[in-house]
């Protein structure tokens, strides 16, 4: 790893900039880096920063005409930047290849997959659609999908996302280039998967020793994956160096605020109250630790949600004759207790039903059984009026959370003239005060919604689920559409208005990292069932559900010496909750392992 | 296969419905439906006459026996025949439909011809000089209502140049020569306006794909760009191309009434028209039920074309 | 909706409206009058755009014409759009049978190609504007129903109605104060893009002599009728042409406008 070896890609001095009516608008300053074969060099930074424009300039996918770039990209001695679109072809796939962020829009849908992985090497060899067919086979082989032969034919609708990704890795790789440039390629998988592919990554790069370039926003994937590492910020590369420098001593406040929101099992270990992040300055480059404050945790009141088997399936019709041929057990026998100031994460994967328990609880979706109490009243017993003033939520989607028709400050007070509870004189003064405390400003009150940034939407929607004063608030993956740095300050939000008016958050989110921050217990769900609930320091520090140990597991380690200390993830798809109809759940059996510590007893069929 | 089978029966279901509704329709009118037919400028008509109108038409049996009994005969191809001159109704439909096909089908050819290509350069270079001359065609051609567009090429081809006939029909077997060239006028008045429909849904579906994921894969890939923009962008952007085309054809086997007429092209046209002036009852409703059952046919088709080039519909 | 018609399709819009609904207003000839002695007579200054073959003014015939023509095919647009929004936006909202139900009956209505529905109708009803405005309301129907739908169900799914639902509105409120402004636009389209059809249908119905009735002037029969004298008069024949052209062309180019002032990807809308 130490010896020197001849620059694969050496880039200097690379601008990108975008025409904006008469001029050009750079978008990435100055960047110098290289790439050796073997070694991967990962670049860090969030939406803007210019990471992904820089892969895409250093590919000449950019369109030419409105684009301009200039500096030097020398990849085994052509400067990339001056070769005509026909020679930039021949280079494309066969020599440098690229695989994208979203493996459900990246294949083309109206060509097999077989057909996709071989036009790679029909454009780069001159040989027969049989023998392309042969090698596309093998490669599908290599890459592990399962019995590649009788899948060449399929559609890219027929797979997961996993498996799409190793499509499009299968394709990239195809021709063996000698450089990978991965953009985000694991962000829209599940942690699980996504190990399984950062996996498969360096094996095929051990294997081949090609270099790669790993474009993410996440440090603990960088921490797996990267020897050198790039932070870019806002178009400049702030910071750059072997990926164990940056870890052990980053020299920039943005790098460390970065570092900081990435989980580190055991760092929040001793330490049983949730707590908040440090506050960074990244334009003053200081950082201030967060506040000593007391446990919100009011463990003497009565709780204030009590949820009691909760059970919702969604039938699956035959087309012609509707008839319900199986169903989806999305949440199954659930139950939970939600105490005043608490925080209850639930965790879990795509499709393990923790946002339809938060819509049952809610009342957007019927429920098929059991029961949910608030604040001592059966959900059913209030009005959806009066439920209003209990429960509110806070949604993943900051751009579709909000009526783009609304202005903000009439968004925030709607709930207050839908009950008409309020003089409209006073709505406006009530909107000032909540932007206020959210950090925002009360002018912003008369600007619409596609005037903010997505942090800035989402502490609209905290001020709006305010604004009837609700004891409980589910928040469904309410901070991951965030870049880290609004990620960290909008949870940081959310704890200190729990302090101040002892909520309870029902936290729901696939990301681990936040999670250890602010729960006070955590429930894992995982085939609609939760398969282990208990305090948060017991969850991370003594996982005894074997879901819960692989989910864990999987979870990047944000520590490059630890790196390969992880075991292989064994390549299983993530399993449907879908049953017969005449499917009936066993029993479910509880054990206890220490107080407030309960994990399903679990036969062979759940894992 | 199972989703083959379901668009078939869905189609037929739909055909009975709509033939029903066609056949039953008579019965919706206030009033006595045979005097209603025989009324002409408010005067009151012959009393006998309409009694054998009424004979004629199975008025004056319940509804359920007049229903059983039309639905019968057109199992059996028998339309009905013609109030004012007693012939039946599906001979003279049969002789007339190949002409009105063929006249949509050069049409619908001659505008796909046109249509794509242009749509698939313009969404390429969208700020070129060419997609703007060719929008604005597009834009002017969708405004002309294919009568006025028909007679203002009568004058022109034909009477101030005198390059084509004016109108008329010769058989293809009697004189090929005279048949394409009485051919090329009506056809060129219907593609133009149906061109410039092709030529917009092309190029904004190119607009929707060209940005896409796949395409900027197939890119990196190193496909080239002629075949990215073919195999991977046309055939992706081809679905509602598809889709909008066959409605527009269904919609034409009406439309081309009005250019039938003015060209004096022995379609169907003639035939309805003569039969809504003429209020012949059993003409009109036999022109409509042939129409809509192709027009129920050719969506069914390209149902099948979409499920064979989308496997996503096919689930 | 202010700032469309602050645009050149929109004041020309604005501008053949004025033209067509004002000026009829001023004591213009009366079109129907006859002056058998005046056939074919060339402009004059009480009969600006001259004369035609029965001595009619030309002009007054002309703007009345347009005015019928937008008057029936608005009429027939707005009816379509109040019906056809309606059963939409519950078939989307509420699911269920209605939603089978009123998109099937849909799906029956367009396998009826429209003018053919219209010549069905004028054989029963005989022809005119009476049966012309419901036939066209009734063709026209189906695409407001499927518009709504289909915005009703890509907007319902958006987590700001379900925000609105857990502050504990009503259903009607929901609808009304939420959904409808966010599917406004394309509705507005749908609309614009209906009277252009409906106005080439109504022409090519008179021009069949099956929708307005002689001696009421309408653009599709003065181009019919003045075909056999186009030798001698081509401006009887090209002065209801261009009126034609030019209304359509206007209108398409504001539905044009339109549908890129409410394209998502060009902002938040008007």
């Amino acid at each position: 790893m130490t010896k020197a070896r001849t620059p694969l890609l050496q880039v200097s001095n690379l601008t990108v900039g975008f025409q904006t009516g008469p001029g050009y608008r750079d978008v990435v300053r100055d960047v110098s880096f290289s790439v050796a074969g073997g070694e991967t060099l990962a670049i860090v930074g969030e939406s803007g920063s210019g990471k992904s424009v820089t892969s895409m300039a250093l590919m000449q996918l950019l369109p030419r005409a409105t684009s301009r770039i200039t500096g030097r990209v020398e990849f085994q001695g052509t400067d990339l930047l001056t070769l005509d679109e026909r020679r930039m072809e021949r280079i494309r796939g066969d020599r440098i290849s690229m695989i994208f962020q979203e493996p459900m829009t990246s294949l083309n849908p109206v060509m097999t997959i077989g057909a996709q992985i071989a036009e790679s090497i029909l454009m780069h060899r001159r040989i027969g659609r049989a023998q392309a067919r042969a090698e596309a086979l093998a490669m599908m082989d290599r890459v592990r999908i399962p019995s590649a032969a009788g899948r060449f034919d399929d559609y890219p609708h027929q797979f997961s996302g996993g498996m799409r990704q190793r499509v499009m890795i299968a394709a990239a790789l195809a021709c063996q280039p000698d450089l990978l440039i991965a953009d985000e390629p694991t962000t829209a998988l599940d942690v699980t998967i996504q190990a399984q592919v950062l996996d498969l990554i360096k094996e095929l790069q051990a294997e081949s020793g090609m270099g790669v370039i790993f474009i993410t926003h996440d440090m603990g994937v960088v921490a797996e994956v990267a020897d050198r590492t790039l932070v870019m910020y806002h178009g400049d590369v702030i910071e750059a160096g072997t990926t164990t420098q940056i870890f052990d001593a980053p020299s920039q406040t943005y790098t460390r605020a970065l570092l900081s929101a990435v989980p580190r099992p055991g760092s929040m270990a001793g330490i049983d109250a949730p707590t908040p992040y440090p506050v960074f300055d990244i334009a003053e480059g200081r950082m201030s630790p967060p506040a000593e404050r007391p446990d919100t945790l009011q463990a003497d009141q009565p709780p204030l949600l009590e949820v009691k088997d909760l059970s919702k399936r969604f039938a699956i019709q035959s087309k012609l004759l509707k008839r319900v041929t199986a169903r989806v057990h999305a949440v199954e026998g659930v139950n939970l207790t939600l105490r005043r100031g608490e925080t209850l994460s639930i965790v879990g994967e795509s499709g393990c039903g923790k946002s339809t328990t938060g819509k049952l609880i809610t009342g957007l979706h019927p429920r098929d059984e059991g029961e949910v109490v608030i604040a001592g009243r059966k959900l059913d017993r209030v009005s959806a009026a009066e439920r209003a003033h209990d429960i509110q939520m806070i949604f993943q989607d900051p751009y579709a959370s909000l009526n783009p028709r609304l202005r903000v400050g009439e968004a925030i007070t709607e709930p207050l003239r839908i009950h008409g509870t309020v003089p409209r004189a006073q709505e406006r003064e009530i909107a000032a005060q909540l932007l206020d405390r959210v950090g925002l400003k009360a002018e912003m009150a008369d600007r619409f919604p596609h005037e903010f940034s997505g942090g800035q939407r989402q502490r609209i929607c905290v001020a709006r689920a305010l604004v009837m004063k609700p004891k409980v608030i589910v928040a469904d993956e309410a901070v991951s559409a965030l870049d880290v740095t609004m990620k960290t300050q909008v949870v940081n939000l959310m704890m200190d208005l729990q302090a101040e008016m002892g909520l309870g958050f029902l936290f729901i989110s696939h990301d681990m990292a936040v999670v250890e921050r602010i729960s006070h217990r955590i429930a894992v769900m995982y085939l609609g069932q939760i398969v282990e609930i208990g305090p948060r320091a017991e969850i991370f520090g003594n996982p005894r559900h074997p879901y819960t140990r692989r989910l864990l597991s999987a979870v990047p380690v944000p520590d490059p010496a630890r790196r390969n200390q992880r075991g292989a993830v064994p390549v299983t798809e993530l399993k449907s909750p879908i049953r017969p109809p005449d499917y009936r759940r066993p029993a479910q059996h509880y054990t206890q392992v220490s107080p407030d510590h309960f994990i399903l007893e679990t036969g062979a069929e759940s894992l | 296969m199972g989703w083959f089978l379901r668009r078939v029966a869905q189609s037929l279901l739909m055909l009975w419905v709509v033939i029903s509704l066609v056949f039953l329709s008579i019965n919706f009118v206030p009033g006595d439906p045979a005097e209603l037919l025989l009324a002409q400028d408010g005067g009151s008509p012959d009393p006998i006459m309409v009694e054998m109108l009424r004979e004629e038409l199975g008025l004056n049996r319940p509804m359920l026996e007049q229903y059983t009994r039309k639905m019968g005969d057109l199992l059996q191809g028998d339309l009905g025949t013609s109030i004012v001159d007693g012939s039946p109704v599906g001979q003279e439909v049969m002789r007339r439909l190949p002409r009105t096909l063929e006249l949509i089908g050069a049409a619908g050819i001659l505008s796909l011809l046109i249509g794509i290509p242009a749509g698939v350069l313009s969404a390429l270079r969208p700020r070129s000089l060419f997609s703007r001359i060719a929008a604005l065609l597009a834009g002017t051609a969708q405004s002309i209502p294919v009568f006025v567009l028909g007679t203002l090429f009568v004058i022109l081809f034909a009477t101030v140049l005198g390059w084509l006939p004016a109108g008329g029909f010769t058989p293809f077997g009697r004189d090929p020569g005279r048949h394409m060239m009485l051919l090329i006028l009506p056809a060129a008045t219907i593609a133009l306006g149906l061109s410039a429909i092709v030529f917009r849904i092309t190029r904004a579906s190119m607009l929707d794909v060209l940005p896409l994921d796949f395409i900027r894969t197939a890119r990196a890939k190193g496909v080239p760009a002629r075949r990215v923009i073919i195999r991977h962008a046309l055939r992706n952007a081809l679905m509602p191309v598809i889709t909008v085309f066959a409605l527009q054809l269904g919609g034409l086997l009406a439309g081309t009434v009005l250019v039938e007429t003015v060209f004096n092209w022995p379609g169907l046209s003639g035939m309805l028209v003569a039969g809504v002036n003429a209020r012949d009852y059993p003409v009109v409703t036999g022109v409509i039920v042939v129409v809509s059952a192709f027009y129920i046919g050719l969506n069914l088709l390209v149902d099948v074309i979409y499920g064979l080039t989308d496997p996503r519909v096919r689930k | 909706m202010k700032k469309a018609f602050k645009s050149p399709p929109g004041i020309l819009l604005l501008a053949i409206l004025a033209l067509a609904f004002i000026l009829p207003l001023f004591p213009l000839p009366d079109p129907l009058a006859i002056d058998v002695d005046a056939r074919y007579a060339g402009p004059s200054a009480a009969h600006l755009l001259g004369q035609d073959e029965y001595g009619r003014d030309l002009m007054s015939r002309l703007i009345h014409a347009m005015r019928s023509a937008i008057v029936i095919s608005g009429g027939a647009a707005l009816l379509a759009a109040i019906i056809g929004v309606t059963i939409g936006i519950v078939a989307g909202y509420v699911r269920g049978i209605s939603e089978a139900l009123s998109l099937r009956v849909m799906d029956v209505i367009l396998c009826f190609p429209p003018l053919l529905l219209a010549m069905l109708a004028a054989t029963l009803y005989g022809a005119g504007p009476k049966t012309l405005v419901p036939v066209l309301a009734l063709v026209f129907v189906p695409s407001f129903t499927r518009v709504a739908h289909a915005s009703v169900m890509t907007v319902r799914g958006q987590e700001y109605v379900d925000a609105v639902k857990l502050m504990g509105a009503s259903a009607p409120r929901i609808i009304f104060r939420t959904i409808l402004p966010n599917i406004a636009g394309p509705l507005f389209v749908q609309f614009s893009f209906v009277v252009v059809m409906s106005v080439v249908l109504e022409s090519g119905l008179s021009y069949l002599g099956l929708g307005v009735l002689p001696p009421e002037p309408s653009l599709g029969m003065m181009i019919g009728s003045a075909r056999a004298t186009f030798a001698d008069q081509p401006w009887l024949l090209f002065a209801p042409c261009m009126a034609l052209v030019v209304l359509v062309l206007v209108l398409n180019a504001f539905c044009d406008h339109l549908r890129h002032v409410f394209d998502p990807r060009n902002g938040s809308g008007a």
